[in-house]
């Protein structure tokens, strides 16, 4: 009797699980079937390589917006990495436990606050203060940098204070019975050692940062065209698909599709090296 | 280990089955719920179109309880889509129909006037159509060069596919030139006058109703952007507002297309600031 029932709830679970993963499937093949054919007929490198997005008149590049969403995403890392690092280590090595336990949940907060929030607080605050203070427009790389940074924080803190705190704690006993300072141990010690974990987290932030669209759609500006400067406004993979949905019929449907093929194929290398990473580290 | 192999392919095997079941139960459910819905009015398309049609709808269903108007938006190119399948019993659309599209009936439900909007801090009160080209065309890219201050122009644009987008093509831009590439983009009504309300240096193009005193609409060659002006033909940028169907609408829906042509529904969309239909119903 007790067996049949264990076997029951195994399965029950078992289908649970498996319908996730066949959502999964769904979306890819549904992503791929309505996407490929127009990749198809433009030609892989005249879509992924072409310089001008006019779907109206039946171009179909998305080059400029490979480079918006690189750009935007290596201004997100340059400003949020070392922040994050920095927090991480002050959280893992230096925070009193009162203090600790006030950081993490509020840095746990700053996962919950909804992009479309970041992004009216982009358009209202950052927006406003580039245009005044730096030139241009406003809406631009930088303002999406800025928002996109703060948006990465929590991925990259909590993943690099758990590979600090997750190594062995005779690696810091014995370096500091060896007469280094605390900071040196950090520095020399720990750091190097923590080194997979932290590139693995670096590797989610940007997964993050490059797949968010509506707070970025809000303060990018849009324009399909190669930046000059980080203050010039950009489209990425995301808000390309995000501002033209709503409008799109036939081929500029597809192609948006299309984008989102790109979009999933970056992701899946993203999440593929930061797996890899985390693993090579384990099996040492 | 080969034992165990079997047992999991069993496992999986019988979780297929039912998740397939799952499946079949609750699309066998969904399609037993829309046998069941009330029959009404769907009408869908351009988001310019929208929220007047929608004003319209709300009194029309008021005085006709029995009726149900679904509004929805999707785009103009959507509305045409959608009342060529039959999909829409109305499409809307906030622009012309293109050749092969005038098969379709359809009637102009009322027009709307583009403006051209700025800062009101813009010292810049008046502009020619080639001057407005060429600021999209980016030949023009200070306010100098059009009697303004010594600042770049940020040029902003509507997402491509939108009506109020080809429409602004079509009046302003012809056949030969486009809109630049680096235009600021954003996607409605609402966002491109919130935008040049805040940036002094902006310029942006949105439907004539929607002016409000954040913004400044610009005179074109000396001629006021006011509704009486598109009226008397002497403003050049307008377009049609359109119902589009499959063929000339019967039943309710003809009577929800003749109430909005009736004096009483031209009046509720002069009121929200559209001109009034000049036109009958076409084809």
């Amino acid at each position: 009797m007790k067996n049949t029932k264990e076997r029951l709830s195994e399965r029950v679970f078992l289908a649970i699980a498996l319908s996730t993963l066949s959502v999964l499937a769904l979306i890819t093949v549904f992503i791929i079937a309505k996407g490929v054919p127009i990749i198809a007929k433009v030609g892989v490198l005249n879509f992924v390589f072409g310089m001008k997005w006019a779907p109206s008149q039946g171009s179909f590049g998305i080059f400029p917006m490979i480079v918006g969403s690189v750009s935007v995403t290596l201004g997100a890392a340059i400003l949020g990495v070392p922040i994050a690092i920095c927090c991480s280590i002050f959280l893992a090595e230096f925070a009193p436990v009162k203090l600790r336990n006030i950081f993490r949940p509020a840095i746990q907060l700053l996962a919950g606050i909804p992009s479309v929030v970041y992004g009216f607080w982009g358009v209202i605050f950052i927006v406003p203060f580039i245009r005044n203070y730096l030139g241009g427009p406003g809406l631009s790389i930088l303002a999406g940098s800025i928002i996109l940074a703060i948006m990465i924080l929590p991925t990259v803190i909590s993943i690099t204070e758990v590979s600090i705190l997750a190594l062995p704690r005779y690696y810091k006993e014995g370096a500091l019975a060896l007469g280094l300072t605390h900071w040196q141990t950090i520095r020399s010690l720990l750091l190097p050692a923590a080194k997979s974990g932290i590139v693995a987290a670096v590797i989610l932030g940007i997964g993050r940062a490059i797949g968010e669209t509506m707070a970025v759609i809000m303060v990018l500006g849009n324009a399909v065209a190669l930046p000059t400067s980080i203050l010039d406004p950009v489209r990425t993979l995301t808000t390309n698909i995000g501002i033209e949905m709503g409008y799109a019929s036939g081929e500029h449907q597809e192609a948006l599709f299309a984008t989102g093929i790109v979009l999933l194929v970056i992701i899946m290398i993203l999440n593929a090296a930061a797996q890899y990473i985390v693993r090579r580290k384990r099996s040492r | 280990m080969m034992k165990f192999m079997i047992l999991t392919y069993k496992r999986i095997r019988i979780s297929a089955i039912a998740i397939v079941l799952v499946l079949a139960l609750t699309m066998g459910s969904l399609s037993g719920c829309s046998q069941k819905s009330r029959t009404g009015i769907i009408v869908a398309g351009s988001t310019s179109v929208q929220p007047y049609a929608e004003i319209v709808a709300e009194e029309y269903m008021i005085l006709h309880p029995d009726t149900e108007i679904d509004i929805q938006g999707g785009g103009s190119a959507t509305g045409i889509t959608a009342a060529q399948s039959g999909v829409a019993d109305i499409g809307m659309s906030s622009r012309s129909l293109k050749d092969e599209e005038k098969g379709l009936w359809y009637v102009e439900i009322a027009r709307d006037g583009l403006a051209v909007i700025v800062n009101p801090a813009n010292p810049v009160q008046d502009l020619t159509l080639d001057q407005v080209r060429g600021i999209y065309a980016e030949t023009i890219t200070t306010w100098k060069e059009v009697g303004g201050s010594n600042s770049k122009i940020h040029v902003i644009a509507r997402e491509e596919g939108s009506g109020t987008r080809s429409a602004f093509t079509d009046l302003v831009m012809g056949k030969t030139t486009e809109i630049t590439p680096r235009a600021i983009v954003q996607d409605s009504n609402g966002a491109v006058r919130q935008l040049v309300a805040d940036d002094p240096n902006a310029i942006g193009f949105i439907s004539l109703g929607l002016v409000n005193d954040k913004v400044k609409a610009l005179e074109l060659g000396g001629i006021e952007a006011t509704r009486e002006n598109v009226e008397n033909g002497s403003y050049k940028l307008s377009r049609p507002f359109l119902f589009v169907s499959l063929s000339e609408p019967t039943g309710q829906t003809k009577e929800f297309v003749d109430f909005i042509l009736s004096a009483d529904g031209q009046k509720i969309l002069m009121n929200e600031g559209l001109i009034p239909s000049s036109k009958g119903a076409g084809k």
